[in-house]
């Protein structure tokens, strides 16, 4: 406790708040806002019902109506704060409401039954978890399979992609051939083109393959990534060709050169690609949606989509798959950022 | 062990020539020292003997089969970077093991390889450490163990001292000249340090420009300079040159005389005298060949080192023993000595009928 107020109490040289020291905490408070701002607000309205949600004002944190159980009532009755003639104000429970005036019951006192004009009353509310939000998507809409496909499809093409690209950023920086920079521009050319401009003849291509409709399709068009093998290549060239020359004079293949000696010492640069990877991946949605038309083949940011209908959001269902689809990557992200930060090779040379 | 040849050795970088066909024989068991200032092609004709380079023309053989087209793996030799390009991401024993796993050994006769030379080099309590946590000099006995677990034909050593501390430096070089002869293995070694080329090879190659300059014994290469470049390269202090003539009775040197017998060359002819700094007396200013006015005394103790300009406006360095009292200022004059090394007009050595 005592180290966390310190460290959140930092100040400059440590003795009284220089104006610097509150610029600095306002400054971060802005960003911790902006940044976590809206995930906070996902977190928490992800729990709130289909009514909550669309009030205005909104309201921060889940609310839902106070319930009572009154005897001589099968179902639990919603309570109201009702302001009365005489400026008192009491709390009933609604048993229906008719036109403009509702008929309230007290109760503690369930014998009368008491009409009041509805602009008189307030509804109770209180915080209230609507976990039905995370549980009937799982049940009704086979939500965990489409987390299976999207986490096979995410663990597939980073493990291809991870492999494709280090082969190509091994030979574009370690073997000297004709048209070696040629090769590497082409490539670094097509980072310039979006998906939306070839779709198309993708598409083709994955339907004449006869992948269509398979999560083969939508892992192989995208796995040789120009950022990649850019990101690759670029940490590949500092690793010394002296180390190369010495696995050849001790007997190592070319790929034992590669398997052995590169990719081990390449490991931060891959790790920071593994994070790319994984997060194009599991947030990808054009493409999917493109490939994929089974609902069973759906992957999670589809099956996301398939919440909102062309007249109607399921706004509470979306929020909460989406605060699920979130945390595996959240995750993943928090893991590999600290392997990069103490991966750094020492490489052991001068 | 293993003998090599090379035969008209050249090689092209782009436009650039870097080796002029070099010839060179070397025999069983030798310790042959690459040496010459940077740049003149020595790390490339190692590089090309180790297999990692490929020369434009010439043959390279060893024991007498042509290798140009066998890769560097397959050679059977072993080297020794400059970096020591030793594999941070593995211990030490997974360094001298990996050339063995690669040529399939059974792990048996891998560790006890690996055991033999971590005792020999001292290094068997670093077995589980990584490079990263290692000293330059721990460093460097890992390199050089790697290259001795293989048992090579031959030891390809790229300046390997070169990244240690002086004090280091002289240790390592006393242990690599121990391990050459308990290992009775050939070695080729490069250098730009003549020093270490003088205290370790049986034979020196001088090197300048892709060319090889000299090739003998470092007593040989001392006494017997081929040139003026291979006079100037060995021996520490360097050698002097001073510009003289030869006249029909002995020589002019800036109008002073040097009597020299036996000297094979016309009357007339301008030639450059070659002094050791050590091999010279010193004078009155008015009795020497020459006459120096000191810039710089150095102290060694046992000696002390002048540096001068002479008469003629040419620098010269020359050894006193002892420990005489020099000023910077001082003018003395320098008695050449009878035996002199001669060079003609080209630069190469004028042979003289006495030696």
């Amino acid at each position: 406790m005592n180290a966390i107020s310190t460290f959140l109490l930092r100040r400059r040289g440590g003795k009284g708040w220089h104006w610097t020291d509150v610029l600095s905490y306002l400054w971060l408070a802005i960003g911790l806002f902006l940044m976590f701002g809206p995930i906070v607000w996902l977190a928490l309205s992800s729990f709130k019902t289909p009514a909550n949600l669309v009030e205005f004002p909104p309201t921060m944190l889940p609310l839902d109506a106070r319930l009572a159980n009154v005897q001589g009532y099968d179902k639990p009755l919603p309570l109201y704060r009702v302001k009365q003639d005489d400026g008192t104000e009491r709390v009933l429970a609604q048993v229906r409401r008719v036109g403009l005036m509702a008929q309230m019951v007290d109760p503690a006192n369930q014998g009368e039954l008491v009409r009041v004009p509805i602009d008189k009353r307030s509804p109770e509310r209180e915080v209230k978890l609507a976990t039905g939000n995370y549980t009937e998507p799982l049940q009704q809409f086979n939500f965990l399979r489409y987390f299976q496909n999207s986490i096979f499809v995410t663990v597939m093409a980073t493990i291809i992609t991870l492999i494709v690209n280090s082969m190509a950023a091994f030979a574009l920086s370690k073997y000297e051939f004709k048209g070696r920079t040629a090769v590497l521009g082409i490539i670094l050319a097509t980072l310039m083109v979006p998906l939306s401009v070839i779709v198309v003849p993708l598409y083709l291509v994955v339907n004449e393959m006869r992948l269509f409709d398979t999560l083969w399709g939508v892992i192989l068009p995208t796995v040789a990534t120009p950022t990649g093998v850019f990101l690759l290549r670029q940490y590949m060239l500092t690793i010394p060709d002296e180390l190369i020359d010495a696995a050849r004079m001790d007997k190592a293949s070319e790929w034992q050169i590669y398997w052995r000696i590169v990719l081990p010492l390449a490991a931060p640069a891959l790790a920071v690609l593994a994070i790319f990877s994984i997060m194009w991946r599991w947030n990808d949605f054009l493409w999917p949606l493109i490939v994929l038309s089974r609902k069973e083949q759906y992957t999670l940011q589809v099956g996301l989509n398939a919440f909102s209908g062309e007249l109607n959001v399921q706004w509470h269902y979306v929020l909460a798959m989406t605060v699920l689809s979130i945390l595996p990557v959240a995750a993943i992200f928090l893991f590999l950022q600290r392997y990069i930060t103490s991966g750094i090779a020492s490489t052991g040379l001068k | 062990m293993s003998h090599l040849s090379l035969q008209q050795i050249t090689k092209q970088f782009g436009a650039v020539n870097v080796l002029h066909g070099i010839d060179l024989e070397v025999r069983d068991g030798e310790f042959v020292v690459f040496v010459g200032p940077s740049g003149c092609g020595k790390s490339t004709l190692l590089r090309i003997i180790a297999g990692l380079e490929a020369s434009n023309a010439g043959e390279i053989r060893l024991d007498g089969r042509v290798v140009n087209d066998v890769s560097a793996a397959d050679r059977g030799l072993a080297m020794v970077f400059q970096s020591y390009a030793l594999y941070p991401h593995m211990s030490v024993r997974q360094n001298l093991a990996f050339g063995l796993e690669n040529s399939r050994m059974p792990k048996a006769e891998i560790e006890a390889r690996v055991m033999e030379a971590a005792r020999m080099l001292l290094i068997e309590p670093l077995l589980h450490r990584k490079p990263g946590q290692l000293s330059g000099g721990q460093r460097q006995r890992v390199a050089i163990g790697r290259a001795i677990v293989r048992r090579p034909g031959i030891f390809l050593l790229d300046e390997p001292l070169s990244n240690l501390d002086a004090e280091l430096r002289v240790v390592m070089r006393a242990e690599l000249a121990a391990l050459h002869k308990r290992l009775a293995a050939t070695m080729i070694y490069v250098t730009h340090d003549q020093t270490e080329a003088m205290t370790l090879a049986d034979r020196i190659v001088v090197l300048r420009d892709g060319r090889v300059e000299q090739v003998g014994s470092p007593l040989e290469l001392y006494n017997r300079p081929a040139n003026r470049f291979v006079a100037g390269f060995i021996g520490s202090p360097r050698m002097n040159f001073v510009e003289a003539s030869v006249t029909p009775a002995g020589l002019d040197v800036g109008g002073r005389r040097h009597p020299v017998s036996d000297i094979n060359l016309a009357p007339g002819a301008s030639i450059t005298l070659g002094v050791r700094p050590h091999e010279v007396d010193i004078a009155d200013v008015d009795d020497g060949t020459l006459a120096l006015e000191i810039s710089l005394v150095e102290q060694l103790g046992a000696e002390t080192v002048i540096h001068g300009k002479t008469h003629l406006g040419t620098s010269f360095t020359l050894t006193a023993p002892g420990q005489g009292r020099f000023a910077v200022g001082d003018r003395i004059g320098i008695a050449l000595p009878s035996e002199v090394h001669v060079f003609d007009e080209t630069g190469s050595s004028v042979p003289r009928s006495g030696v």
